[in-house]
């Protein structure tokens, strides 16, 4: 182990854990509190709903959010990339927020993403909000994508799938302790599958009680990482009311 | 409606006919009051009446309009009517408006005039809306959200033209919110599409009434101009007594559970009684222990906002038909509509509010003459103290109900958005128009245009929107909305009032331990962060009955029937409201003189006393702050009355700042009363070797950086951003049944703070946030002044062991959750868990 994986052992402190490392379906994962996902085998950074243009979609339609989510995400996603410098980066599905976003993209936002995919390969898999190839920008466009154990598709199968990464929920754990109660978003696997985090600056996270995410996981072998401030809290399913 | 005096001496104006034989036929006269209205709006003057409730304030609101519309001719030939409405009255609640049609439509009825009056509210059907606007009746009677919505439409000026009267009732309760300055920038509207319309506002006795007189008339650019008053002096006083017990009373606590059998008793005695709290959950508490004695099975009522409807609507109608003995309520009977005949009011808590005391002992005995009667029922020591207080100042007739404070900007962008959705319009034009509001009549022209820009683009440095504004302004000057669908967002976004997420209560049977798949009645409404803390299988007290928390199904929570003796009991907000800083004062003023403490329970009395033997007694004007060791740590007790808000928010910053000075606090605790800092080191003696100033730890500059860092990381920030974001049209409301299909998710606002804070600090809705907080959340206002009043009065007392003050606030210590903010150290110690597990396995 070399560069990335020492990378993540000095950020990690006294107080926790930076990273995790996890098995998927046989494959080492670690999940960083960045909010990405790294396959230190074979050199894959995952990230997922960066939802870019998010608050550009929603002035299109009058609502005028502020418009720094872009600049926000891509200069989280360029600490990442720096830190773990991938062979391969795999976007998860709903980089765009909509379907116009990658085509109204401002210059300055595209110049920065390509310069983030200059001497690596990329991967845009199809999203529920981006059907479509983005527009101007370098990468493979595909529906799946089938590496060492797993497989990376945007939205989660029915029932259980052995080694699927996905993304699509947003998902977060909600933590009860004293009374008191506090949701983050998280990385949720049961060892067969990966819900990843959205990545996205502005985009909502969605409770893994909800009814949405019924039948993905064996709840008894169900960890989620919840991301925390500095560090990343693992925490099972069953114990989340403590 | 309540009844005119039949004694009241004849004055020199009088009734027009058929006005003067339908009093005469009735055997009344009209009081004086009524008559000088007539006079001073007939002279064409925007008039405040202020009047205790039973004085025939609603009719006298309305004769000046009635008598109006019955001297009138015959609408112009070939039309159907008369196109205009002619008198608006504004109500703050849907029920209101709907007693009063009731109530106008007998006399006018009788009297055989041809006046048509309607009522129009959320719940009116849109058909029956949009024939309003076509063919609008003489009188309507509607709501504020209601009259935003009927400006903005494109038909305002026809609608409006011929508007003579508008009526505001229960004033005093709408101006100090964003409702009433919404409103507020409405009626400025209605001035310009009516210029010679009046304004009468009905209101019960405030402190300020001048605020009112200026709210009901244009504010001129310079200086203010003032509407008329009419002053009804109040009925009999109200005879009030603190309620007699043999029981001990609590040191602290809200449940007053030791008074229960004592009021219980009192039901008994009277024919029917309103039982009044602060809080919902303390309602539910109430209500249970009272069943739990009523072994006579009186019937005794629950009323509260998050019942359900049909439930509420079946207690008022019980109430109505006098088949109640009592009914226990929060605030929601707080506003004027008739509830039978209630001879006695039972306040259970203190009322924090010497005006809010006044306004809910008014619901007993209606009739204007004779006294009504009222107990108050504190629920731990310090509540007597301030049930005393609050006794003393109704005899008094002080008033403290809270000042309007300036127009807030996120209200002044929807509003806005609203006037160009109506027609085109001029920035100067409009500018003159809102700041002849009088909330908004400080406004600078500068603000406004960034409200402009705001409601146009977004208003932010990075110009990225242009393309797709809202509003734009066009080649001659004005500015109109881009295309049709803005009006269409602003329609279902009105308003200012957001509600917390609320889930449905449905109960299920549960049968062999199994879940009954098919929903029963719904109970009712509560926040959905109240749930959050609960896991499958808690218990808690609603709608009267003990329930199981099953779990959350779509939008519903499902709960079943649970027989639990103690329930978790439902924390949720509402109606929790701080001690008035008037209040505040009189408390510490009756501490501070033993000769007054005669007029207290002799458990009381003695108290203070002990504490003048072993500390001494919070003076008046200075800070009073002890030091004391207890079990391993130290503990600093301060007792600045300043309500719990004020005291938290201060809890806050001095944490931060003994934290600085290497005191190493672990934690606060704040009562309406005084605030507990404890902490590793010992206060008392760093503060005697001079390693711990209080002047410094409590220097006014700490409402500076210190509030600033510590704001700007605060979730209560955060939550009034997701308000203003709301209310200025910023992000969408959540509309009931839209977010069903749950993939949906909606627009986090805490994260679009966040975004916001670190790339415009200045931003237009970070300054509306920042000012709503400072207002309301954390009272730094009051802080502030407190800061400044105890400037060089700060009196120390290091003690060996706890005083008798500090009793109360000890005992909330193991009460209080966690302190603050702790999400991180909850997630800790949750992760700790599997570690733990680990470990074993290991």
């Amino acid at each position: 182990m070399h560069g990335p994986m020492s990378a993540f052992k000095t950020a990690q402190d006294a107080a926790g854990p930076a990273a995790v490392e996890i098995d998927v379906n046989g494959t080492p994962v670690v999940c960083d509190r960045a909010g990405v996902a790294w396959l230190p085998q074979s050199r894959a950074l995952v990230v997922s709903d960066l939802h870019l243009e998010k608050g550009a979609a929603h002035a299109r339609r009058g609502f005028l959010l502020p418009p720094y989510d872009t600049a926000a995400t891509l200069a989280r996603l360029a600490a990442a990339v720096l830190a773990y410098d991938p062979r391969l980066v795999i976007s998860l599905g709903d980089s765009f927020h909509d379907r116009t976003g990658s085509e109204h993209l401002p210059p300055a936002y595209r110049q920065e993403l390509q310069a983030l995919q200059r001497g690596r390969d990329w991967v845009w898999i199809e999203g529920n909000h981006d059907p479509e190839r983005p527009a101007g920008l370098d990468g493979a466009w595909s529906r799946e994508l089938y590496l060492e154990t797993l497989v990376f598709r945007h939205e989660p199968g029915k029932g259980a799938a052995e080694g699927e990464v996905a993304g699509h929920l947003h998902p977060a754990a909600r933590v009860v302790r004293r009374g008191k109660g506090v949701k983050r978003p998280c990385f949720a696997s049961d060892g067969s599958r990966l819900l990843m985090p959205a990545f996205g600056s502005t985009t909502g996270a969605l409770e893994l009680r909800h009814p949405a995410m019924r039948g993905l996981f064996d709840r008894n072998r169900l960890i989620a990482h919840l991301i925390g401030r500095d560090r990343l809290y693992s925490v099972a399913f069953n114990r989340m009311n403590g | 409606m309540p009844a005119p005096d039949r004694t009241d001496t004849a004055p020199a104006f009088t009734l027009p006919e058929p006005f003067h034989g339908w009093f005469a036929s009735r055997g009344w006269r009209p009081r004086a009051h009524q008559l000088e209205l007539l006079a001073e709006t007939s002279a064409g003057r925007s008039m405040l009446l202020i009047a205790p409730t039973g004085a025939g304030k609603t009719l006298a609101g309305f004769l000046p309009s009635l008598t109006e519309l019955a001297a009138r001719g015959r609408p112009k030939p070939g039309t159907a009517g008369y196109g205009s409405l002619h008198t608006l009255y504004v109500s703050p609640l849907k029920a209101l408006a709907v007693d009063i049609e009731r109530n106008l439509a007998r006399p006018v009825d009788e009297m055989g005039l041809k006046i048509r009056i309607e009522t129009r509210t959320g719940d009116t059907p849109q058909s029956k809306r949009a024939r309003q606007r076509t063919d609008p009746p003489d009188i309507l009677l509607t709501t504020p959200e209601q009259v935003s919505l009927l400006i903005a439409n494109g038909q305002a000026e026809r609608l409006f033209s011929g508007l003579r009267y508008v009526i505001f009732d229960e004033l005093h309760s709408l101006i100090a919110s964003k409702r009433g300055h919404l409103l507020s920038l409405a009626l400025a509207r209605l001035r310009k599409l009516a210029p010679g319309m009046k304004t009468i506002g009905l209101s019960a006795t405030v402190a300020d009434p001048e605020e009112l007189q200026r709210w009901l008339t244009p504010q001129p650019p310079e200086g203010e101009a003032l509407a008329g008053r009419i002053t009804v002096a109040g009925g009999a006083s109200p005879v009030i007594t603190i309620l007699e017990t043999e029981e001990r009373i609590p040191w602290s606590g809200h449940s007053a559970r030791y008074a229960i059998t004592d009021i219980y008793r009192t039901i008994g005695e009277h024919r029917t009684t309103l039982i009044f709290v602060n809080t919902r959950s303390q309602a539910e508490l109430v209500f249970q222990e009272l069943w739990r004695v009523n072994d006579d099975s009186l019937p005794i009522a629950l009323h509260h906002g998050s019942l359900d409807a049909a439930q509420r609507r079946k207690v008022e109608a019980a109430m109505g038909r006098n088949e109640l003995r009592a009914v226990v309520a929060t605030s929601t009977l707080d506003l004027g509509i008739d509830w039978g005949d209630v001879d006695l009011v039972i306040h259970v808590g203190a009322p924090k509010g010497a005006s809010r005391l006044a306004q809910r002992i008014g619901r007993a005995n209606h009739r204007m003459d004779e006294p009504s009667r009222a107990i108050l029922t504190p629920a731990n020591r310090f509540e007597v103290l301030e049930c005393q207080a609050a006794i003393d100042a109704n005899y008094a007739g002080a008033q403290d109900t809270p000042p309007g404070g300036d127009g807030a900007l996120d209200v002044l962008s929807q509003h806005v958005l609203g006037m160009a959705a109506a027609a085109p319009f001029d920035a100067d034009d409009l500018y003159a128009e809102v700041t002849s509001a009088s909330p908004y009549a400080r406004l600078d022209r500068d603000t406004f245009d960034k409200v402009i820009d705001f409601v146009a683009t977004g208003g932010y440095a990075l110009k990225s929107y242009e393309r797709y504004a809202r509003i734009r302004k066009r080649a001659d000057g004005l500015w109109r909305i881009s295309n049709p669908q803005v009006a269409q967002q602003y329609r279902l976004n009105i308003g200012t009032i957001i509600e917390a997420p609320m889930l449905n209560v449905r109960l299920t049977s549960r049968k062999n331990g199994v879940l009954s798949g098919r929903g029963g009645p719904p109970l009712g409404k509560v926040e959905e962060y109240f749930l959050e803390s609960l896991a499958p299988g808690d218990t808690f007290l609603f709608s009267g009955k003990i329930l199981r928390f099953e779990g959350i199904r779509e939008n519903e929570c499902l709960v079943s029937r649970a027989w639990d003796q103690d329930p978790k009991v439902p924390a949720y907000a509402g109606g929790k409201f701080p001690l008035s800083t008037y209040l505040a004062d009189s408390v510490r003023a009756m501490i501070a003189d033993p000769a007054r403490w005669g007029a207290l329970p002799e458990q009381v009395s003695d108290w203070l006393r002990l504490q003048s033997q072993v500390s001494q007694l919070p003076a008046r004007d200075s800070l009073l702050i002890e030091t004391f060791p207890r079990a391993e740590r130290h503990y600093m007790v301060f007792y600045p009355f300043e309500g719990r808000v004020a005291h938290q928010t201060l809890g806050m910053l001095i944490t931060r700042r003994l934290e600085r000075m290497r005191a190493g606090p672990l934690g606060f605790v704040a009562t309406d009363y005084s605030l507990a800092v404890w902490a590793l080191e010992d206060m008392g003696a760093m503060i005697a070797g001079g390693r711990l100033d209080l002047g410094e730890l409590l220097d006014e500059d700490m409402l500076g950086d210190d509030l600033d860092a510590w704001l700007d990381e605060s979730w209560l920030l955060k939550r009034t951003f997701r308000n203003c974001a709301v209310i200025s049209g910023l992000i969408e409301r959540r509309h009931p049944g839209k977010e069903k299909t749950g993939r949906q998710v909606t627009v986090s606002a805490d994260l679009i703070y966040d975004v916001l804070r670190s790339h415009e600090p200045d931003h237009i809705l970070l300054r509306a946030t920042r000012a709503d907080a400072a207002q309301g959340l954390l009272d730094i206002v009051r802080l502030g002044a407190m800061l400044k009043r105890i400037k060089g009065h700060i009196r120390h007392r290091a003690l060996e062991r706890i005083s008798p003050l500090a009793v109360p606030i000890m005992l909330e210590i193991g009460r209080e959750t966690v302190a603050g903010e702790a999400h991180e150290s909850i997630l800790a110690e949750a992760a700790e868990d599997l570690l733990a597990e680990a470990q074993n396995l290991a």
